[in-house]
């Protein structure tokens, strides 16, 4: 692997001379967006088959061998149907919007490390970074709900806006502990710190808040309430068609999937083996695994749960996961004192 | 704090009953699936199975239908239309237009139960479309044909349904 490495660099410093850093930087990323993409239109095949089986469905299973062309099918379907703009519309922002949910979604994954070597942006601010991040993820809903000019669209957006902004308090809040843990905000120092014991053992408490924060901050079921098809019709996409519609559908997916990397980073070890004996096999592959059964859960928890009520969802948030995990960190902080710790 | 309040408190945080829900939708997932994949996989069909129509013959080759009308008179939807053949009075009488019009049909299966000489009946065949209005218009010929094509289903369906009549 360093060979091939080592062959790649002279013979990219030879062809592309003092540019080249900036280049295979741009390699680097182009092959991470490629795995993104590719796992995210495969998650939405996982989601449709895993949910049919839940219920005693088999899933799309017709185009290609077990339906594995679906997602190449409903890829071709969005590029070439006609993407709608409502003349009422702010046009400028209406088509900014679907871009500002999914750029932030691909942005996150700079900070991600895959194994002590594997990452693109190895910064020392990575979890803030994460957090501004997703954070922006808000603004183009609330865009988007703007610019469409209708009511369904709105009452989504400001929907997802205050459901968005009160999951981020409680989800920032589960993350101190692990940073109080770590003593860094470096993921790959927090990955590091959880060598003797996962994160999820002493904070198992913070792990399922920061999951269920996360399933709210991504939108997902069953707080969907921004979508919620059955009273806004689909909510802040309503009037998206097309392509724009796909960016929203694309940025929800690959939001899933950055944090459930986040969740097994912070909470499940990273790309650490579970039984050190384990390590032979490439770190990476344990952090997929751990990503990919966060991602079950996902699906899991949709196929399961009906959807909350907008007062029982902000009752959660605020008066449930905050002074919980306000309390979690005090009682980390008191026990790393008392260990010596700190 | 009375000690049910702690109890659901405890159940609450615990996640108690979310468990138990995931539980039954992972219990799910590994049940065998009871889709039915269509065009390769068919549910069985009863052979009281109300389908397109065919007309029927008799062994030696005559046509049963006797131009007598009930059915004609008897479909709500006006779905039939026949002219009597004047050439055939005196000996059986006989039909010169027997027409169908299946985008009026409403598939009652009356005709079928008025029908003294079970001539006409509905196949089991529900697999007949059509690009055009014409395509959905079957004339005497069709339904002859029908009758011809699918005659041992027909007599086995009209055998297994006679003890019920």
């Amino acid at each position: 692997m360093n060979d091939i490495l080592r062959v790649v660099h002279e013979l990219g410093g030879g062809l592309f001379g003092f540019v080249w850093p900036g280049v295979w930087t741009v390699v680097k990323i182009a092959i991470l967006l490629g795995i993104v993409m590719f796992c995210v239109t495969y998650l939405t095949l996982a989601e449709r088959k895993i949910i049919g089986w839940m219920q005693i469905r088999m899933g799309p299973n017709r185009v290609g061998p077990l339906g594995l062309l679906q997602p190449l099918a409903d890829a071709v379907k969005l590029f070439f149907k006609e993407t709608l703009i409502p003349s009422k519309s702010e046009k400028l922002v209406f088509i900014l919007a679907p871009a500002l949910t999914f750029i932030p979604a691909l942005l996150g994954w700079a900070v991600i490390p895959f194994s002590p070597e594997l990452v693109l942006a190895d910064i020392n601010v990575g979890v803030l970074y994460v957090l501004a991040i997703s954070s922006m993820g808000a603004y183009g809903i609330l865009m988007s709900g703007w610019a469409s000019n209708a009511r369904y669209s709105f009452l989504g957006s400001v929907r997802s806006a205050s459901q968005m902004i009160s999951y981020e308090v409680s989800m920032g809040f589960t993350i101190i502990p692990v940073v109080m843990l770590a003593g860094s905000l470096n993921l790959k120092e927090i990955v590091l710190s959880q060598t003797d014991l996962w994160n999820v053992v002493p904070l198992f408490p913070m792990f399922f808040i920061y999951f269920i924060s996360v399933v709210a901050e991504t939108n997902r079921a069953p707080f969907d309430l921004p979508e919620a098809e059955s009273e806004l019709v689909s909510g802040f996409n309503t009037e998206y068609s097309a392509m724009t519609f796909g960016m929203f559908f694309m940025g929800e997916y690959a939001n899933m999937i950055l944090v459930s990397t986040m969740g097994s980073i912070l909470f499940l070890g990273g790309w650490l083996p579970p039984l050190p004996f384990l390590s032979f096999i490439p770190g990476i592959f344990w952090l997929a695994l751990k990503t990919g059964f966060l991602l079950f859960v996902f699906l899991w928890i949709r196929a399961t749960f009906p959807r909350y009520r907008y007062d029982q969802l902000m009752r959660l948030g605020w008066k449930v996961f905050l002074p919980f995990s306000l309390l979690w960190i005090f009682l980390t902080g008191a026990a790393l004192h008392l260990l010596g710790k700190a | 704090m009375s000690q049910s309040t702690v109890k659901d408190l405890i159940a609450s945080f615990t996640l108690k009953e979310l468990f138990a829900g995931l539980g039954v939708t992972l219990k799910y997932l590994f049940k065998p699936k009871i889709t039915i994949r269509y065009p390769e996989e068919r549910t069985p069909l009863s052979p009281r199975f109300r389908g397109e129509h065919a007309l029927r013959r008799y062994d030696n080759g005559q046509e049963r239908c006797i131009a007598c009308k009930l059915c004609e008179a008897v479909c709500p939807a006006q779905a039939i239309f026949i002219e009597i053949d004047p050439k055939s009075q005196g000996q059986q009488r006989k039909t010169k237009v027997y027409d169908i019009d299946n985008s009026k049909c409403i598939f009652c299966g009356f005709c079928q139960e008025a029908c003294p000489v079970d001539a006409i009946v509905m196949s089991q065949n529900f697999e007949f479309y059509a690009e055009t209005r014409e395509g959905l218009l079957s004339d005497k010929a069709r339904l002859l044909g029908n009758g011809d094509k699918w005659k041992s289903q027909l007599d086995a369906n009209l055998a297994a349904d006679a003890k019920y009549r």
